[in-house]
């Protein structure tokens, strides 16, 4: 037996994007990604920003997956899929093959046995849908929120599921490691993912858990400006309590997070969320942010905030308008007894 | 003549497509492309100014701290803020973090595996280098992946996540450090000064850097290890000096800025080799052979009209032009301009070159290193990180950093709380360029033209070696 046939093949290709997942995913692994990947007997098949093949080399990589002579296991692409200019997918060409990104992933899908899509690109068009859209750009199997996408909704992989969609811009490395080491194992069922496609162990979670600024959001003490340290939803455009992701439950980086680091998270696991404008404002309609929890009726919201409002301690209303703590914890000062 | 394509080009940023007019073994003309367009001026037109901080950094995600750089200062410009210094010393700290993260993923991941390739099996150096930097297999990438993952710890202090943060503002950095971050950070840049002091130079950093002329860089590469040793050790086994020569003009727009300047200075090596004041204001961008329409030369008018069909086209990257000329960019050309001794002497004897390139980046990695614990230090803890505004007149602006690979612009026209027009002109649009309508190639073609490939063809390594020497960024090119 090769060593193919004992490992999972895995091949990662690079469409309509920045490269970010990738320098994301690269911050794996205590040994370093390779390491790791080896570690659970995946073989990278070819990844164009790691792999010794280019040129020819990398092109007879593909075509040996095309023809059968290679199983591929788990077929990868970060970035979206152009289709433009006229659905020719010209905007996106694979460097010497005179055939597109397009072309290439409507060929190598069927042959896969699952198929990711890395990031919120891939996944459902990301930033270079944004706008007018100039390329044409689309996920995998999903246009926006509209299922659909490059492959059509209809489309499942060898091994019977539908584009696994590991959102986020870029996604954090855990995301992608623990899909990528899940399938390996067979490990994820359609059930195990939301209607979106995205992996539950993620989905299941809002950005806004775990956030720092948690205790400011009970009491509505808000930050008005930027690097303020009070809660970013009322003012500067803070989504995460609609946006799914554990970002403030794992982290990233060694202890950040977008919230943490003092600005608005964009959503950017949620379809569409490219087409927001005033990432960093809250959009409201008479004094009422418009994008409130959604599981929540509005008028309740507004009666629990004016009430937390009022039962703001001065510690925290202080300190949501100050960029340094500037009334800590205090201790009680009383040392009478009652 | 025969002609060869090579592509896809791994191991650069991006997707990118190269082609040969090879006679008798010599490369006679090259033709460089850029494969991927987005669009992302076309994205940004209509919205509001401040979006650009959300969207721009995601241009790329190499240099995404250098993108929302570059758009957080044309957006200082128009809004006429001035940042609040600990934001500005805040920004500095995590640019270099990423700037030295690419120069590190650029020499272990991207450029070093070349030399572990078959080609080179019989030099007596081959063994230990397919050891060492085989891709993905080599013991470097272990040493080097998790010293890259712990120097963008500094990320998740500053700027929350890595890549695509929007803690970089026009007036600062949205988060103030306290004391215990303040350590956490300097235990990274003692960490990465390890790192670099243990493996990459077997040698402190002080040493390296007091290293002025091509004579000690030869005497002190004999009595080390290290991997940069290492790769000196084969550069002049394989005559790398020889190897892509480029134009000999290169810019600067200056890096890491502070209240007080620049660490490393804005300026022109012009064509007498000398330094020079750089004149800004003759940057144009020449579309005869990007599939672009034609629009104004000058990236303050222009606008990015995409034009599939255009005959004699044959990139997606519109071709920069200083005075007329085509100007290579990047590290070497920093240390250049900057009058980094080594360097300097480098390029008096050599010019730009697949050698000199790699040191220059690595020597520029030993400086940043010390630089980021000197800025850390500084920070005042008690004093604002941002200063804001939100006011923007219609307008003009512009963004001028230095990214890891070399100059970045971007060009931003505000008309009514829009953004009217924005152009972007990165590093590797500079230096991956395609001809303008002079026919004068941009510098990878030009340094690719001369270069023997024998009977090798397309799987020539000198061409790896020469390519990847520029760390293209083909995101950014077109982006
Ligand atoms: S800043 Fe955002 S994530 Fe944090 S508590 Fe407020 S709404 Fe939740
Ligand atoms: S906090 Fe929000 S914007 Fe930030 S990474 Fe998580 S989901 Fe994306």
């Amino acid at each position: 037996m090769s060593r193919s046939d004992a490992m999972t093949n895995v091949l990662w290709l690079q469409g309509a994007s920045c490269g970010g997942c990738t320098m994301s995913i690269l911050e794996s692994g205590a040994s370093g990604w390779f390491d790791e990947l080896r570690q659970f007997g995946v073989n990278l098949l070819w990844h164009p920003s790691v792999s010794e093949e280019t040129g020819e080399e990398a092109v007879d990589i593909l075509q040996s997956v095309l023809e059968g002579k290679v199983r591929l296991d788990l077929l990868l692409l970060e970035g979206s899929v152009a289709r433009g200019p006229n659905d020719t997918g010209r905007f996106n060409m694979l460097a010497g093959t005179n055939r597109s990104i397009y072309r290439w992933m409507l060929d190598l899908a069927p042959h896969a046995g699952y198929v990711i899509a890395v990031g919120s690109c891939a996944a459902y068009g990301g930033v270079p849908a944004a706008g007018s859209n100039p390329t044409d750009a689309v996920g995998l199997q999903f246009e926006g929120t509209d299922s659909g996408g490059a492959l059509g909704a209809a489309f499942r992989s060898r091994l019977g599921l539908p584009v696994i969609n590991v959102a986020g811009c870029a996604p954090h490395p855990g995301w992608m490691m623990e899909t990528i080491l899940a399938l390996t194992a067979r490990d994820i069922a359609a059930s195990d993912l939301d209607g979106y496609g995205r992996p539950k162990f993620v989905a299941n979670h809002l950005a806004h858990h775990g956030c720092s600024r948690n205790e400011f959001y009970e009491f509505k003490a808000s930050a008005e400006t930027m690097s303020e340290r009070g809660c970013l939803m009322e003012h500067l455009g803070c989504k995460a309590t609609q946006a799914v992701g554990d970002c403030n439950q794992r982290s990233w980086n060694g202890g950040g997070s977008c919230t943490k680091g003092g600005y608005a998270c964009i959503a950017c696991t949620s379809p569409g969320f490219e087409g927001a404008q005033n990432f960093l404002a809250t959009a409201k309609l008479a004094g009422i942010p418009v994008g409130l929890p959604t599981d929540m009726p509005k008028a309740w919201f507004v009666a629990l905030a004016a009430l937390s409002k009022s039962a703001t301690p001065r510690r925290v209303r202080l300190n949501a308008t100050a960029d340094h703590v500037v009334v800590p914890p205090g201790r009680a000062t009383t040392k009478t007894k009652p | 003549m025969t002609r060869i394509t090579i592509g896809p080009f791994n191991r650069v940023e991006g997707d990118l497509e190269v082609r040969l007019d090879v006679e008798s073994g010599r490369v006679m003309r090259a033709e460089v492309t850029a494969p991927l367009y987005r669009g992302f001026e076309q994205i940004l037109e209509g919205r509001p100014p401040l979006d650009a901080l959300a969207l721009a950094p995601r241009i790329c995600g190499i240099c995404s701290v250098s993108q929302s750089v570059a758009a957080a200062a044309a957006l200082r410009e128009a809004m006429a803020v001035e940042a609040a210094p600990n934001g500005l010393l805040a920004t500095n700290i995590a640019h270099a973090a990423e700037n030295a993260a690419d120069h590190l993923t650029h020499f272990y991941i991207f450029f070093m595996p070349d030399f572990a390739r078959e080609a080179y099996a019989g030099h007596d150096w081959h063994e230990a280098t397919r050891e060492r930097f085989a891709a993905t297999r080599g013991s470097a990438a272990r040493d080097a992946l998790p010293a890259r993952a712990r120097l963008l710890e500094t990320m998740g202090i500053i700027a929350g996540k890595w890549p695509h943060s929007l803690a970089f503002q026009p007036g600062g950095t949205t988060r103030a450090i306290d004391l215990g971050e303040r350590v956490r950070l300097l235990s990274i840049a003692t960490a990465f000064r390890s790192f670099l002091e243990r493996v990459v130079f077997a040698d402190s950093l002080e040493n390296v850097l007091a290293i002025a002329s091509a004579d000690e860089l030869d005497r002190w590469r004999d009595g080390h290890g290290g991997d940069f040793a290492h790769f000196l050790r084969l550069a002049d086994s394989l005559a790398l000096s020889a190897l892509g020569r480029g134009t000999g003009l290169m810019m600067s727009y200056g890096a890491y800025h502070g209240t007080d300047g620049e660490l490393f200075p804005r300026g022109l090596f012009g064509p007498r080799s000398a330094i020079e004041p750089l004149p800004l204001t003759q940057i144009t961008e020449d579309v005869s052979h990007a599939w672009m329409r034609d629009s104004s030369v000058d990236p303050a008018h222009s606008s990015t009209v995409p034009d599939p069909d255009k005959p004699a086209a044959y990139s997606w990257c519109k071709a920069p032009r200083l005075s007329g000329q085509p100007i290579e960019v990047g590290a070497i050309a920093r240390q250049t301009v900057a009058g980094q001794a080594l360097i300097a002497d480098l390029v008096s004897a050599s010019g730009t070159n697949v050698r000199n390139r790699v040191i220059a980046r690595l020597i520029e990695t030993a400086r940043i290193a010390l630089a980021m614990e000197q800025w850390t230090r500084a920070l005042r803890l008690s004093e604002p990180f941002c200063h804001n505004s939100r006011d923007i007149p219609n307008g003009s602006y512009v963004g001028l950093v230095e990214a890891a690979r070399g100059s970045l612009g971007h060009w931003m026209a505000v008309r009514d709380g829009r953004i009217e027009r924005y152009q972007i002109i990165a590093p590797t649009t500079w230096n991956f360029s395609p001809r303008d309508s002079f026919d004068v190639g941009g510098p990878l073609e030009q340094a690719l033209v001369g270069t023997d490939v024998g009977d090798a063809g397309a799987r020539a390594v000198a061409i790896q070696h020469i390519v990847r020497s520029f760390d293209p960024c083909m995101v950014c090119t077109a982006h």
